[in-house]
């Protein structure tokens, strides 16, 4: 029997993001994906003897970024080390990586649950190093190695272990993954392996202090995998201490197909990295210019403009974080409301639902990110004001917006080209109501009779009758003043 | 401290080499003989002496970020031991 609720989990991830340089971290080949295989290599990043790696500015400067959103200290000088081990993909047989002085350490992350309430997550280290190539296994009966891959730069964000819970690991994989966008060195892409996570992952029985042995789990490349990976492996330790055993060091790779964790290998041999200090690399040293240099250039990040859009737009919280999931996103929603004639809180909220809703769902069906959408966020304030102003309908504003899709038009110019502008001549809505009252005679005797909710049904008829263009305002009060009478002229005596 | 047969079989394991027992005890006599070297060493004091990781003083040597024309991947896979039309072929490392 396992009692689950006796242990606690002591988790710690090791995140790993693809930097967006346009070249390699130690050489000028270009970092692209998708070309053809060994294609994007050279002399240096296919490790042959003699040749020189040279450092990529840009790496650095991207891992001061991160450094700096994550509140760590950004060290003055730090060096490279050589991470040794033997791969088919690793063609140098050692790794450029940092040990002893990575660039970047003792940070924090903010997270934010699904309730609202915050925590932070400690931060142990940033550092800078390089990818290996891609094995591939499956497509002969030999391994074939692409080195494309090979001298891509890479950092590795090592947090503490303070994530208690698969789902709270979860959520900080997701505000790294957000923070990295934000700052535009990563497209956070998991599936396609530009965001990778390990995790260490322990349990204990609760109160103990001492942390229990760790298992190592690699390969979820997805965030449900990640989550999934972590209540599995939470289980079998239970399990095991449960059943009397005792936790083996060792590293598991997840299985996404069969939902299990299988053993990689044992421990023993395979963390024997034998780090020493990479002769080749010069040490890295950064001052406080330059340090203060990138702090200025940072964007607003993810949680602080969340708190913000709650502040000046007036937006629910909800909202406001998924107008904020995403940098472009939110950047889209601020051109909106810049570009709104009447800068109420109204007005915002308008916006904000128009993204949550119409702009969202085309975003989702036609799978396109926010970036490449269609509409620009000036046409999209043009409904906005359209609808604000009384020319269109909110009903017809959707019209409008599909053919917006279609073509990035001013909305006026959609809406007279149509002709969806709204009908607010009161001659012509009395003609419609008059028709609609002659020919549903029954309907408006029961609501001369008491029956309230027969008016509805009514302004049914006669929107539909104005095709949807008829001011609804307009046409209530019409509606309403013509009934009345009616009543007066019912009215015995 | 002294290099035993087992950490020369746990080296060489490591760095996928196989050695015949003559081998490794010719191996245990050599890396001995720099450790023993490594101990004289040992005498001079050093006590105030920052750990040096690189011999030239020189510091944030960097290329900028631009992209230059990489090698055909015919250059790239000409000293391939075993290759495919495109890629490096090895023995399969993994099941």
């Amino acid at each position: 029997m396992v009692a689950s609720n006796d242990y606690e989990a002591v988790i710690g991830l090791e995140v790993h993001a693809q930097l967006l340089t346009e070249s390699k971290v130690f050489c000028s080949c270009t970092t692209k994906f998708g070309s053809e295989p060994n294609s994007n290599v050279c002399p240096i990043c296919l490790g042959m003897p003699g040749v020189l790696p040279v450092l990529n500015r840009n790496a650095v400067e991207f891992a001061i970024r991160v450094g700096l959103a994550t509140h760590c200290t950004i060290a003055h000088r730090s060096i490279f080390a050589r991470k040794n081990y033997f791969y088919p993909d690793l063609p140098k047989g050692y790794q450029i990586s940092q040990y002893e002085e990575p660039i970047c350490t003792r940070g924090a992350v903010g997270i934010e649950w699904e309730n609202g309430t915050r925590n932070t997550i400690g931060i142990t280290r940033i550092h800078m190093e390089e990818d290996a190539g891609k094995s591939i296994h499956d497509i002969s009966a030999d391994t074939l190695v692409d080195i494309n891959r090979c001298g891509v730069p890479l950092i590795e964000i090592v947090s503490e272990p303070d994530l208690g819970s698969p789902h709270e690991a979860y959520l900080y994989l997701h505000a790294i993954r957000q923070i990295v966008t934000y700052l535009g060195i990563c497209d956070g892409n998991m599936e396609e392996g530009s965001l990778r996570c390990d995790a260490n992952v322990s349990v204990r029985r609760k109160g103990e202090t001492k942390l229990g042995t760790k298992t190592e789990v690699k390969n979820m490349n997805s965030f449900r995998n990640v989550e999934r990976a972590l209540e599995y492996e939470i289980k079998r330790q239970i399990g095991v201490l449960e059943s009397g055993g005792r936790i083996l060091q060792e590293t598991l790779l997840w299985d996404a197909n069969q939902n299990v964790a299988v053993s990689m290998r044992s421990k023993e041999e395979a963390h024997d990295y034998r780090y020493f200090p990479e002769p080749d690399l010069l040490p890295v040293v950064v001052d406080d210019a330059w340090i203060e240099r990138v702090r200025k250039e940072l964007p607003e990040l993810p949680l602080v403009r969340r708190d913000r859009f709650v502040e000046e737009y007036g937006v629910p919280a909800y909202d406001a974080g998924v107008l904020t999931e995403e940098k472009f996103m939110g950047d889209y929603f601020e051109a909106v409301c810049a570009s709104l004639s009447a800068r109420t809180k109204d007005q915002f909220k308008a916006a904000s639902n128009w993204m949550m809703g119409e702009v969202l769902r085309v975003l989702r069906d036609t799978k396109i990110p926010i970036g490449e959408f269609r509409v620009s966020p000036k046409n999209l304030a043009g409904l906005l004001n359209l609808i604000a102003d009384g020319t269109v309908s909110g009903t017809l504003a959707k019209e409008v917006f599909e053919a917006m899709l279609e073509s990035d038009t001013p909305p006026r110019e959609i809406v007279e080209a149509k002709g969806l502008m709204q009908v607010r001549d009161e001659g012509a809505i009395e003609k419609i109501v008059e028709t609609v009252i002659a020919e549903n005679v029954e309907q408006v005797q029961k609501y001369l009779d008491g029956k309230e909710q027969v008016f509805g049904f009514l302004v049914g008829q006669a929107m539909r009758a104005s095709k949807g263009k008829a001011n609804p305002k307009l046409l209530n009060e019409t509606l309403r003043r013509k009934l009345e009478s009616l009543h007066t002229a019912q009215r015995p005596g | 401290m002294s290099v035993t047969v087992q950490d020369v079989e746990h080296v060489a394991a490591l760095a996928r080499l196989s050695f015949t027992p003559d081998e490794k005890e010719r191996l245990v006599r050599q890396l001995n003989r720099i450790l023993d070297f490594m101990e004289k060493l040992k005498e001079l004091d050093t006590t105030k002496v920052e750990p040096l990781s690189h011999v030239i003083e020189l510091s944030s040597v960097f290329r900028e970020d631009t992209v230059e024309p990489s090698y055909p991947p015919e250059e790239i896979l000409k000293n391939a031991p075993d290759r495919t039309e495109k890629f490096f072929k090895v023995p399969k490392v993994i099941r």
